[in-house]
């Protein structure tokens, strides 16, 4: 076994859930390397919301949520608000945190809490066999878009950085070295911060939007979609259509972290 | 004289046939041609793909880290 597995891994859940290919699984890999090299593992507390992405966190060894669809961030808001210790790390899909969970992503992103949200977009909802999302490309044909996606869907990095995140950065499955380094200066930042990872979903979103269950193939498009910052400045918005804009989209530092202010403001009780 | 640098050498390339679901995705980020398919099945009855030019092996873990079941570990050639 890679013994970053055995080290965190709870062994009676194993093998993984995934489906052979799935972005999911590169996901857990590098978030295993992240938290190894920042050794903060026992200080880790994870939320996982509904959806192939919110199994990601049962795996580990670590204190766990596993909760109702859309709301990992206010849970997540309510373990960092009783224990500022913790470092708490949020593990969505795109359904799940910008669809029945908007709301509640908004308000923690403008309140600029400390969490660190893995937002894993497939462009789909993949668990539930394979439905539109907010962040379905346009004329994607889905389970409930048979004729091609109407709604233009969501940046949800651009959502995030409105909404007053601090920390915003996107990649993709096929950038486990930049994620990584991506993951961890997400976790230490002392703010909101949103990480982004477009990964494929080779039985769902591959076979029905992209015409490929061949995971390899996905992984290539992801590859050839992904453009960065400078790169996207220079090519003109015609161009631009079905491109992610990947790295580090904004980082801001000195802005109010939202538990701090609680407890800066309201005495605490004293212990009895 | 200046000395060239080390070159990094695979000493073992191991696909956990517990966890291997054959997606190939460490034959497609493989840098070096490293990996094929074989006819080997995992115990799961999936078609695995394996290690078979590990002298080409140039450490760089892309697998290691791709791989979405943790299945693969590069072991580093000792200097």
């Amino acid at each position: 076994m890679l013994p970053l597995a055995d080290k965190y891994l709870r062994k009676r859940t194993l093998p993984l859930i995934f489906c052979p290919g799935c972005g999911d699984g590169t996901v857990l890999n590098v978030f295993l390397r992240a938290v190894d090299d920042l050794g903060i593992f026992k200080d880790l507390s994870l939320v996982g919301g509904i959806g192939c992405s919110g199994w990601l966190p049962t795996y580990l060894q670590s204190d766990v949520l596993h909760v109702l669809h859309g709301r990992a961030i206010p849970f997540a808001c309510g373990l960092k608000l009783t224990d500022p210790r913790r470092k708490v790390v949020v593990f969505t899909g795109d359904g799940d945190c910008v669809g029945i969970g908007g709301n509640h992503f908004i308000h923690a992103a403008r309140r600029n809490i400390d969490l660190t949200v893995i937002m894993i977009n497939n462009g789909i909802y993949g668990m539930t066999g394979g439905q539109v999302a907010p962040t379905t490309p346009l004329q994607g044909r889905t389970q409930t878009s048979p004729y091609g996606n109407l709604e233009p869907p969501f940046d949800v990095c651009e959502l995030a950085r409105s909404a007053g995140a601090t920390y915003v950065a996107r990649w993709t499955a096929a950038h486990p070295v930049q994620l990584l380094k991506t993951i961890k200066e997400g976790m230490e930042h002392p703010g909101f911060s949103f990480i982004e990872v477009m990964a494929q979903c080779p039985t769902q979103a591959g076979r029905y939007i992209e015409g490929t269950s061949n995971a390899a193939e996905l992984l290539n498009l992801l590859k050839k979609r992904s453009v960065s910052l400078e790169q996207a400045k220079e090519t003109p918005p015609e161009e631009m259509g079905g491109k992610y804009v990947v790295g580090k989209l904004h980082h801001l530092t000195g802005k109010r972290e939202f538990t701090q202010a609680i407890y800066d403001n309201f005495p605490q009780e004293k212990s009895r | 004289m200046t000395t060239s640098p080390r070159k990094k050498a695979a000493k073992e390339i191991i696909i956990d046939d517990q966890f291997c679901k054959g997606c190939n995705l460490c034959v497609e980020v493989c840098p070096r041609k490293v990996f094929s398919g074989s006819s080997k099945r995992s115990r799961a009855g999936y078609s695995m793909p394996q290690a078979t030019d590990p002298g080409k092996c140039s450490v760089c873990f892309l697998c290691e880290m791709t791989c979405p079941d943790l299945a693969i570990t590069v072991i580093e050639e000792s200097p």
